[in-house]
This record gives structure tokens, sequence and C-alpha cells, in this order.
């Protein structure tokens, strides 16, 4: 009679022997299992010790969602403003005297190929601006007088706050458009009502006020006055100080590279070309440059959760005596213990990595409806806030862990 | 019915002459110089009932955790269901007592956030079986000891004489070879004690070795088999 005979039917199925031992065994859903079990069992504990690490989460997540928002708002604008337009400007010479553009510039430019929009402005030298004539001359509230052409806000893609642009008729007439920046230092918010400007001795009425020129805002702080109307006025040269140029958007660079030769054919060198668009993309990256500091905040608030979980899992460890005892008894190996507390320590974390994730976006969620920018939480976050949680959970939990395995059954046994 | 044995081990991995507990000249020492046990010797065979009787302090609970695989010996050999306990890894003895190894504690060790049945199911955990089998197991082992209306009660719902048994549930789930019991009935009245002894006697007599350790003269009194110890050492070794 042989010792399995003896056994009464009903038991556990008995696989067939691999060999002649049976092997302890804990498979990877059972594992979760019991660490899911053992954080149900201390469910308070197991939330504040994972809120140290939510919030390191969280406050990390805020920041890189808070500067993505903004970043996403800066691209957003610039795209509607379109990355096609591209500047042209005198450069200087070699021994550091101002370039001058041909008058030619304009019309060589417009007949050029994939060139969609060209503007101008020309510099109204010793001409400025006041409300009356008896302000003092001195006076000039840095306002400077721009003069130019009908197609300015078409090619900026900027648009009218009060009033309208220059037409056809209205460029050859004494009348005068306000930059935004322009028309708050001189307190004028509508273009109504026959309001006159004293410009250069002569007055003006303002027919227009602009909004903003993000692509280019040193354009805020004129006022524009029409073109023949300066060359009457103030005898302009034709000379541009800044040509505006909207290319097609697929042929930007090649029309970039023509542009100072048709501009100045004679002196190509002595010409500038820009993108705005550029500046204002490496804007945002800057922007997001910024963010380091505060992310090493957050990896402070981070490192101060891992050290709550591993003192959590400690205390953890001592307690829980009696039951690594049992588990011991019951078959499991100093393994299956250890990693019984550390997947306790990686699931804890990796919770607060995703209550984090939350705060983070909600955090983000709030700014963004404040700032009224578009609502980003990049999508690396929602892989990585969970990720790093589960890391640093596994790395505070090795110590504990260690700790429960080195533990002698039969005084855990004894404990309780 | 030992001698009977003899012919049918070879299949399983237990000694010949079907001695499935054997202790060898084995001295247990803790750090402190402290001699738990000293020069040892003991056969228990398959089958038999076993108890372990001595005042605290003698050297039986040290006993118990060697017999359990928990411990190795400092000096000697043990061997347990065939296996060389000096030699073999820290997973070869924990697959031993995952299958072959029920304990029954004195404090029962059961895991208050489960209910019955999961506590029994826990059992068999590191069986690797699927929580389906290990439940169904767990469901006739509870029946086995006369708890199955006491399926779905958590601990602190049951008595403390129903708690042991479910104890002893978890313990015999899995048909083990060998079944050691720590002072089952110390923490209980002497009636739910009877009663708990008595289920041990009644499981152990389908098949399995009882060793059960107790300072109770009087427990010790039901088994066939006594073994007095002090000092660590084996003073006497009574038989039926």
């Amino acid at each position: 009679m042989s010792v399995s005979a003896l056994r009464r039917p009903g038991g556990l199925p008995r696989r067939p022997r691999g060999g002649d031992r049976d092997v302890a065994r804990l498979p990877p859903h059972e594992l979760f299992g019991v660490a899911l079990q053992g954080l149900r069992t201390r469910k308070l504990r197991a939330a504040l010790s994972a809120l140290g690490i939510a919030i390191g989460i969280g406050a990390m997540v805020a920041v890189v969602g808070v500067s993505s928002s903004s970043q996403a708002n800066l691209l957003a604008t610039i795209d509607s403003l379109g990355t096609n337009l591209l500047t042209v400007t005198p450069g200087t010479t070699f021994f550091g005297a101002n370039e001058v553009l041909p008058d030619t510039a304009v019309p060589m430019i417009n007949a050029m190929k994939y060139v969609q929009r060209v503007s101008a402005v020309y510099s109204v030298p010793n001409a400025n601006v006041f409300r009356t004539p008896f302000v003092p001359s001195e006076e000039t509230g840095g306002i400077g007088v721009d003069a130019t052409d009908t197609q300015l806000v078409k090619a900026m893609n900027g648009t009218v706050a009060s009033g309208h642009f220059f037409n056809a008729a209205s460029e050859t007439q004494p009348t005068v458009v306000l930059g935004a920046a322009a028309a708050q230092d001189l307190d004028i918010t509508q273009a109504t009502g026959h309001i006159q400007l004293f410009v250069g001795g002569t007055w003006f009425t303002v027919i227009g006020i602009l909004n903003s020129m993000t692509l280019d805002t040193t354009l805020d702080d004129n006022v524009f006055i029409g073109l023949p109307v300066a060359e009457r006025l103030f005898q302009v040269q034709d000379s541009p100080s800044e040509i505006y140029v909207r290319a097609n958007v697929n042929d930007v660079s090649s029309v970039s590279n023509l542009l100072a030769a048709t501009a100045d054919p004679q002196n190509a060198d002595g010409v500038d070309v820009s993108q705005p668009s550029d500046v204002l993309e490496a804007r945002a990256a800057a922007k997001g440059q910024f963010t380091t500091l505060l992310l090493g905040l957050g990896a402070v608030a981070l490192l101060v959760g891992a050290i709550g979980i591993a003192n959590i899992m400690v205390i953890s460890v001592l307690e829980r005596r009696g039951e690594i005892g049992l588990r011991r008894a019951l078959g499991a190996t100093r393994r299956h213990i250890s990693s019984q507390f550390l997947a306790e320590s990686a699931l804890l974390a990796a919770i607060g990595g995703v209550v984090g994730l939350l705060f983070g976006a909600i955090a983000t969620w709030i700014y963004s409806v404040g700032q009224n920018e578009p609502w980003v939480v990049p999508l690396y976050a929602l892989v990585a806030a969970p990720a790093a949680g589960f890391v640093i959970g596994a790395v505070a939990g090795l110590y504990p862990a260690a700790k429960a395995a080195r533990l002698s059954p039969t005084e855990a046994l004894r404990a309780t | 019915m030992i001698a009977e044995d003899v012919g049918g081990m070879s299949a399983e991995p237990h000694t010949a002459d079907g001695v499935v507990l054997e202790l060898r000249d084995v001295v247990k020492e803790y750090p402190g110089g402290v001699q738990a046990l000293r020069h040892v010797n003991v056969d228990i065979h398959t089958g038999n009932r076993v108890a372990i009787v001595g005042p605290s302090g003698s050297g039986k609970t040290t006993m118990l955790t060697i017999l359990g695989t928990l411990e190795r010996p400092t000096s000697g050999e043990v061997h347990v269901a065939g296996r060389d306990v000096v030699k073999a890894s820290d997973s070869d003895l924990a697959g031993l007592r995952a299958y072959e190894i029920g304990f029954v504690f004195q404090g029962f060790h059961l895991q208050d956030a489960l209910t019955a049945l999961d506590n029994v199911a826990t059992g068999m955990l590191y069986t690797g079986a699927p929580l389906r089998d290990r439940r169904e197991a767990a469901k006739v082992a509870l029946e086995r000891v006369g708890l199955d209306h006491r399926i779905t009660h958590r601990p602190q719902q049951l008595s403390g004489g129903e708690k042991q048994r479910v104890a002893i549930a978890r313990a015999i789930a899995k048909n083990p070879t060998i079944i050691l019991a720590d002072e089952p009935t110390g923490n209980l009245d002497s009636k739910s004690g009877e009663s708990v002894l008595e289920l041990l006697h009644q499981l152990s007599s389908e098949g399995a070795t009882l060793v059960l350790i107790t300072h109770d003269d009087h427990v010790a009194q039901g088994f066939p088999r006594r073994i007095q110890m002090r000092d660590g050492e084996i003073l006497g070794d009574e038989r039926q």
C-alpha cells in the first residue's frame, strides 16, 4: 500500500511529477493577486503612501503639461499666421554702416515666381506723432511713423481691431492707421468720430487700429501712413526699411535663397533675409527648456515619496512576520517572499503614478482653461507616469523585500 | 501495517523502510550558544501518529521546525519524505512543504481579509495550481473538517475551535503525507480542543503521518507513540 493510495479522493489534482520532485511555484498572476491583496488589507496606509508618489508624479506631469500646452498654443499661433513669411531688411556694411535697399526691390520681388504677396514699410524719419500741436515736441512717446502700402495687414496675416486698413484711395490721403501698442500709448481705442493726430506737422485722420502683429511685434509700436502721402509730404525715398514676402508654403526655401539677390542684385550680401516663424519656434522650444528646474522639484517630491514607501514597507514586513512565516510554511521560497513585497511596493507606487497622472492632467486642464490655451498632456506621460511609479516602487521595495526574505520562518511564526 | 508499507514505497520518494521522517544525531544550536537539540535520533514511519511532549524550552518546537524543513540542523542528518534536508536547496525544501507537509499552528495564522474558503485555498498557493482547483480542493477540505456551512465566513466571524478547523483544512487540503501540529489546542477551551484532536486523529487515520507537539500530557495520551523531551534531549519514547 503506497502513500498515494492512501490519499483521499477530492484533494488537489496532482500534476504528473516532473522527475521525482515537486517544485514550489508562484505564477506571475498569482503574485499580482497576492500583492493586490496585501494592499487591499491595508487600504488607508496604501492610499497615504501612494499619495506621496502621486504628488511627485502629479507635479512633474503638470509641469510638462503646462509647458506643452503653452508651447502648443504658440505653435498653433505660428501655424495660423503661417510659416511662409519671409522678411527682407537692409544689412550693415563691413564697417557697420547701414545698407540701403534699392527702390527696385519691391517690384522685383513681386515679379518672383512662388511669391504670393509683398508688402514693404518705409521709415519716415523726423516725423513724430502727437495728439495735439501743443504737446512738447520732445514727448514723442517713442512712437515711430512708417509709410506702407495697402498689403501690409494681409501679408502679415494681421487683423484690424477697429476701422479699416488703407485702400487705394485712403493711402493717398492724410490718413493714419495705428499699431496696437501705439494706439494704447495714444489712448485711442476706436477709429471712429474723426479722431485727428498731428503727424509730422500735418493733421491726419485715424482710419484704423490694428491688433498686435504676432509675426513682427516691432510694428505694434508704429503708426502707418500711405506711401504716396509720405512721398508727397515728407519726401520719403522708395527705399524700404523692411519688406514682407509671403511665399508659397512649399517653396519657402527656394524663394528665401533668391530673395537677397533679387532685392539688391548689385549687393546681395548687404541684404538680410529671415523667417520670423523660425524665431517664434525657437522661442517655443525655449519655453519647453525652461521647465527643467520645476521638473527637478518634482523629482525631489518623488524621492520623498519613494522613501515614504520604503519606510511603510519596512514597517509592513515587521508587522507581517506571522504572514511571512506562514507563507514559508506553505511552501514559499525566499524568492517568493521577496517578490511578493517587491510587487506590493511596485504596485503601490504604480497606482500612485496613475493617480499622479490624473492630478497632473487636471492641474494642466485648470491652467489651460485659465490661459485660454489648448489642453495638452504629452502622450509619453500616459506611459511614463505609471512606469516611473512602478520603477520607483520596485527600487524602494528592494530593501524591505530582502529583509522579508531573510526573516527566519521559525522566528516569524513565533512573532504572533 | 508498517511492514506492509515496505513493498509499495519505491514509487514514492521515501526511504525503503517506510520511514518518512528521520533525524540522525541532530544538533541545533542558536546564536549565543543555546543548544535547542542535542544529538537527537528519531524515526517516524509513514502513517504514524506521534506526540512530542515536553515543557517549554525542551526543544520540541525546534524539533518540529526541523522536521518541517523550516530550519536546517547545525549538524546531523535529516531526511523528510525521502529528501536530504541538509543538502536540498531552499526551493527544493519549499516544494516539499508546498506538497508534502501540512502545518497547524497554535495561533491559527489565518488571514482576516479572506474567507474560510480562500484561507484554505491559500494553503495550496505555492503549488502553482489554478485558483479554481484550489478552491475546489478547499471546499472538500472544509467539508472534511465539518465546516461546509462556514465557507464564506471570515476568521473574525468564527469561534476559536472553528478557526483551528479552518487551519487544519488548510493543512490537509493538498493531501500532504505529513501533518505537523504545534500546540493546536493551546488557544482553545478544553471542549473545542478535544474535538480538534479528534479531528486530527481521524484525518491521520486516513493515511497521513501526524506529528503533534504539546506540553500537555493529557493531549498526548491519545497518541499511540509519545516522545518525551527535556533540555533538547529525548527522555523517553513510549509506544503502545
